[in-house]
C-alpha cells in the first residue's frame, strides 16, 4: 500500500517542479549577469546581498509591483494568453524528466515524445505574444522566432529517432539505465554509431536555437528589435514570459544530459542520484551561459543556412549511418 | 452512484472538463471575428481533443496530436495569418442572421441523427485488444498492413512540397 496517495504525490510533485522551474529562473538570471560581468572583466550585481544574491529578490519585487496595463491597440485577450502558452508546456515537460531513478513525477513509458509534444507549442506563445502586441518589433520577432524553430526542429527530430533506434526505447529512465557509466554513455558509444558525438553537438546547437539563446537569439535581438516579441509586456509579464525561456533552457539541457550524458548516473559508477543529474545539467546550462557571452549573434540568413545546409544533412546522414550499423551488426 | 471525490468520480469529472475544452475550443474557432484568435481557439481545441485519446488508452495519439496539429498545424496556421492578414480588425464577411438558425437547426438534426443511431445500435464488444497502441506495434503496423495507405500518404506530400516550390518558384520569376 502506498503510504500516501497517489493525488497527493502529485500535487507534491507539481508544487515542487513549479517552485523549482521559478527558483531556476530567478538564480540563473543572477548565474548569466555575474558570467557576463567575469566574461567581461566586470564584477556583475554585487550591491543586494552578499555576491548580489539577493538580486533576484529584487528584481522579482520590482516586475511583481508594476503595473500590468495594456498598451494601446493590443488585443487584451491573446496578450495575457502568449506568456501562460509560453510557460504552462515548460513545466508540463518536467513531469516526465527523472531526477533521479525514483525521483520522477510521471514515469510514463513515451516521455521523450512527451517532452518533444509540449516543446513544440512554446513556439505558439511567441508567436501569439508578438502577434497580440499591434509592434512591428513584436512582429517581426514573432516571424523570426517560428522560422527559426520550425528549421531547427527537424534536425532535432532527426537526432531524437537515430537516439530512439539505439536506446529501442523512448521512457526516459530507461535510457539512463542504459548508461551506467563514462564508456556507456551515448555521447561515446562508437559502437551504436560513429558520429555519436556529432549528433551530440547537433543536438545541442538545436536545443540553444530552439529556446532562442544566443548565438541564435534572432527573436529578441535587442540591437535591432528592442526585446523582440516582449518589447510591449510590463511587469510579471514579461517576467513569465522571461520564466518559460528559462525553463525551456533547463529542459533543453536535462534532455540533452538524460540522451548523451547519462541522466543520475555517475561517470564512475559510484553511488548514482541526483546529485550527479544537477551536477551535468548546471554544467550544460553554464555552457549556455558562456557560449552567449562568447559568440557574436549571428546573422539570419546564415542562421537559416546553418540548419537546412549543415545540420539537417548531417543529421540525416547519421540516421542512415545508425540504420546501417544496426542492421549489419 | 459514486461519489465525486472517489476515483471513477474525479476520473468523470475530468473527461467532462476535455469534453468542454474541446467544444469551447470549437466554438471560439468558429466564432471569433479575428482570424488569430481563432487559430487560438483551434489549438485549445486540439489539446482537448489530444486529452480525449489520452482518455481512450492511447498516449501514443494524443503526443502525436499535440506535437502535430497544436505544435505544427496551429504554428503554420497562425505563421499564414501573420504573413497575409494586414488589418486585423477586418470583416471577413456580414453575419447574416437566417445563417445561424439555418446552421443551428442542420446541426441540432445531425446531433439528433447521431444519437439515435448510437442508442439503437448494437453495439458487440471488440473480441480482442488488436494492440497495446505503443509505438513498436504502431511502427510494425505501419509497415506491414498499412504499407500501401503509408506510401500514399508520403507521395501525397511529396507532390504537396513540389507545389509548393513550383508556386513560390513562379513568385520569385516575377518579382
Amino acid at each position: 500500500m502506498n503510504p500516501i496517495p497517489e493525488v497527493l504525490r502529485l500535487v507534491i510533485y507539481l508544487t515542487c517542479l513549479i517552485l523549482f522551474a521559478a527558483l531556476n529562473a530567478a538564480y540563473l538570471v543572477w548565474v548569466e549577469r555575474k558570467g557576463a560581468g567575469h566574461i567581461q572583466r566586470r564584477i556583475g550585481p554585487k550591491e543586494v546581498g552578499p555576491f548580489g544574491l539577493l538580486q533576484p529578490l529584487a528584481d522579482g519585487i520590482k516586475l511583481m509591483t508594476k503595473q500590468l496595463f495594456l498598451p494601446a491597440g493590443v488585443d487584451p485577450v491573446l496578450f495575457k494568453v502568449a506568456p501562460i502558452l509560453l510557460l504552462v508546456p515548460a513545466v508540463m515537460s518536467f513531469v516526465t524528466i527523472p531526477f533521479s531513478e525514483t525521483l520522477v513525477a510521471r514515469d510514463i513509458n513515451l516521455g521523450l515524445l512527451m517532452i518533444f509534444a509540449f516543446a513544440s507549442v512554446n513556439v505558439l506563445g511567441v508567436l501569439i505574444g508578438g502577434w497580440a502586441s499591434n509592434n512591428k518589433y513584436a512582429v517581426i520577432s514573432a516571424a523570426r522566432a517560428v522560422s527559426q524553430n520550425v528549421a531547427y526542429e527537424i534536425p532535432m527530430l532527426i537526432t531524437v529517432i537515430t537516439m530512439v533506434m539505439v536506446t529501442q526505447t523512448m521512457n526516459l529512465n530507461e535510457i539512463v539505465m542504459q548508461q551506467p557509466n563514462i564508456f556507456k554513455w551515448y555521447v561515446f558509444r562508437f559502437t551504436a554509431s560513429p558520429l555519436m558525438p556529432v549528433a551530440f553537438l547537433i543536438f545541442f546547437i538545436c536545443s540553444l536555437a530552439e529556446t532562442n539563446r544566443a548565438p541564435f537569439d534572432l527573436a529578441e535581438a535587442e540591437s535591432e528589435l528592442i526585446a523582440g516579441a516582449y518589447t510591449e509586456y510590463p511587469g510579471m509579464g514579461f517576467g513569465v514570459f522571461f520564466m518559460g525561456e528559462y525553463a525551456n533552457i533547463v529542459i533543453g539541457c536535462a534532455v540533452t544530459t538524460i540522451l548523451f550524458l547519462g541522466g543520475w548516473q555517475c561517470p564512475f559508477g559510484l553511488a548514482p542520484g541526483w546529485w550527479w543529474f544537477l551536477a551535468k545539467l548546471y554544467l550544460l546550462i553554464w555552457t549556455v551561459v558562456w557560449i552567449r557571452w562568447t559568440y557574436p549573434r549571428v546573422q539570419f540568413y546564415a542562421l537559416l543556412n546553418l540548419s537546412w545546409k549543415v545540420l539537417i544533412p548531417i543529421s540525416l546522414v547519421n540516421l542512415l549511418l545508425t540504420g546501417a550499423m544496426i542492421k549489419v551488426f | 452512484m459514486n461519489s465525486l471525490f472517489s476515483a471513477d468520480g474525479l476520473t468523470g469529472l475530468v473527461f467532462l472538463g476535455t469534453i468542454a475544452t474541446t467544444v469551447v475550443g470549437a466554438i471560439i474557432a468558429t466564432n471569433s471575428v479575428r482570424l488569430i484568435r481563432a487559430v487560438v481557439g483551434l489549438a485549445i481545441c486540439f489539446i482537448g481533443v489530444a486529452a480525449l485519446y489520452y482518455f481512450l488508452n492511447s498516449p501514443f495519439v494524443a503526443l502525436m496530436e499535440m506535437l502535430i496539429y497544436v505544435g505544427a498545424v496551429c504554428v503554420t496556421i497562425a505563421f499564414a495569418i501573420m504573413l497575409a492578414e494586414p488589418h486585423p480588425e477586418k470583416q471577413v464577411g456580414k453575419n447574416n442572421a437566417l445563417a445561424g438558425v439555418a446552421s443551428l437547426s442542420v446541426g441540432a438534426m445531425l446531433f439528433w441523427g447521431l444519437t439515435v443511431l448510437a442508442r439503437n445500435t448494437n453495439w458487440k464488444a471488440a473480441v480482442s485488444v488488436a494492440n497495446d497502441g505503443s509505438m513498436r506495434e504502431v511502427g510494425k503496423s505501419l509497415l506491414t498492413t498499412y504499407s500501401m495507405v503509408f506510401e500514399l500518404i508520403s507521395v501525397v506530400l511529396l507532390v504537396a512540397i513540389i507545389g509548393a516550390l513550383v508556386l513560390a518558384r513562379q513568385g520569385r520569376e516575377k518579382a
